[in-house]
């Protein structure tokens, strides 16, 4: 993008103002809203990971504690259901897997070149999984 | 006036649009965006936010990015708190004199800092804001030692860390000193609420932030951050941390109202030993050698004392 002065930033990229609706952005979710150049959201991290979670929808029971306890917002719930995962933002810490509750958990690391696929095909099942974290209390 | 969000469980609070990006650049599994996403999405109202120096502030703004979606605004590494509470104080202003072309909004005015700008460097500013009763909340991000610059201690840093300054080796078993209680000092100003959260507890921070919004004057929040780099353990093992240091009491949360009630709002089903807690981490590895192993009992003594001192207090409400 381009580097801008300190007066150079749009109106808008850093300050809201006190018009317009109540409480705007608290309600817009972000595919619906109009980011600047300058939001980091705009921008990536993925190249910080040597591992990428995976999800696997067949286990998860959206308790959505991989939701609240995510540090970089990669984890993208709707409608009280998580739907997938944002590689753009995720820096692979693995905080999701660990506080995952199912068995086997339905958030696993792997390798950043494997295939989603391949993942999904070796995904442990009950039997197998070491994934035995009790299910934490809300 | 606005109504407080209604949250009753993780799947309702999971519809809450973040107002905090991605793409910060924060290590991998750094608590500090934890908290900060629980406490900004613990309200719709407009929020008006100051950083002082410290990562939050350094991550979260790096040119050309920011990732902040609301008025954010940072000044120095003492005065995030005096920052806000200057917005605060226009606000009022604008307000008395009927200005405002929304009156019924109601921002919500926050402040973060680290522990350094907390305990040490802002001390005196946020005293100052506390005296002149700002309606603004301070939430000091605990993480015990100065992360952004590379590990040196601070005044929260807690007997036995080894820290860049106080390393730890054969002749010293790392910082002497014992941490500074901050909450004690924040409610004997006369805050109206000051409260110890811990991100790992979801639920125990968002009732309490909303209770220090709800509060008027100036709020304190002390919001343990486990720091995975200056505190040494895996990243993904953020919330695991947090969870021994609740549960062992090392970090007990609770609340004081008016300088004087002082609630326990959680109290862990097991007692876990403090033992746990400082094995799990490479700051106090050395204190599991022959040497220094007698410094793990007086921690546990210490630990012990101020969880008896604090049921004593809430019996009392003194």
């Amino acid at each position: 993008m381009e580097k801008k002065g300190w007066d150079g930033f749009e109106i808008g990229a850093m300050l809201r103002s006190f018009e317009g609706a109540v409480s705007g952005i608290a309600t817009i979710l972000p595919e619906d809203r109009p980011y600047s150049a300058s939001s980091s959201f705009t921008a990536s991290v993925a190249d910080w990971r040597i591992q990428k979670p995976l999800f696997n929808k067949d286990y998860c029971i959206d308790c959505q504690f991989c939701w609240v306890y995510c540090p970089d917002l990669s984890i993208i719930s709707r409608d009280k259901k998580m739907v997938g995962i944002d590689f753009d933002h995720c820096k692979g810490c693995g905080i999701c897997v660990q506080v995952c509750p199912t068995n086997p958990k339905s958030l696993l690391m792997f390798p950043e070149q494997i295939e989603e696929e391949v993942a999904l095909a070796e995904w442990p099942t009950k039997n197998t999984s070491k994934a035995t974290t009790e299910a934490k209390e809300e | 006036m606005s109504e407080i969000k209604k949250i009753k469980n993780l799947k309702e609070f999971s519809t809450s649009a973040d107002r905090f990006e991605g793409a910060n650049l924060l290590c991998p599994g750094c608590a500090h965006s934890i908290i900060v996403r629980e406490v900004l999405n613990a309200t719709n109202d407009d929020l008006i936010l100051a950083a002082s120096t410290g990562c939050l502030e350094v991550c979260t703004a790096v040119y050309p990015y920011t990732s902040w979606d609301a008025s954010w605004i940072h000044v120095g590494f003492e005065n995030g708190s005096s920052a806000v509470a200057g917005a605060e104080a226009m606000y009022k202003a604008l307000k008395t004199k009927g200005r405002l072309k929304q009156p019924d909004r109601t921002p919500k005015f926050v402040a973060f800092g680290g522990d350094g700008a907390t305990y040490d460097i802002g001390f005196q500013w946020i005293s100052g804001c506390f005296e002149r009763g700002h309606n603004i909340m301070y939430v000091c991000l605990d993480n015990e030692v100065y992360a952004n610059t590379g590990g040196q201690r601070s005044s929260s840093t807690p007997i036995g860390a080894s820290a860049t300054t106080t390393p730890a080796g054969s002749v010293s078993y790392g910082e002497k000193k014992n941490k500074k209680d901050m909450l004690a000092i924040m409610a004997a100003h006369g805050a109206p609420y000051v409260a110890q959260v811990a991100p790992n507890k979801w639920k125990d921070m968002v009732a309490k932030i909303q209770k220090g919004f709800a509060a008027e004057g100036p709020v304190y929040i002390n919001a343990m951050s486990a720091c995975t780099t200056e505190w040494k353990f895996a990243p993904e093992d953020t919330i695991s941390i947090s969870d021994l240091a609740t549960d062992s009491l090392v970090f007990p949360l609770y609340e004081i109202i008016d300088g004087t009630q002082l609630n326990i709002t959680y109290r862990p089903k097991n007692i876990i030993p403090v033992r746990d807690y400082l094995g799990a981490q490479g700051r106090f590895k050395h204190l599991f050698t022959k040497q220094y192993e007698y410094l793990i009992d007086e921690w546990q003594a210490r630990v012990d004392a101020k969880w008896e001192y604090l049921q004593r207090r809430e019996e009392a409400s003194v």
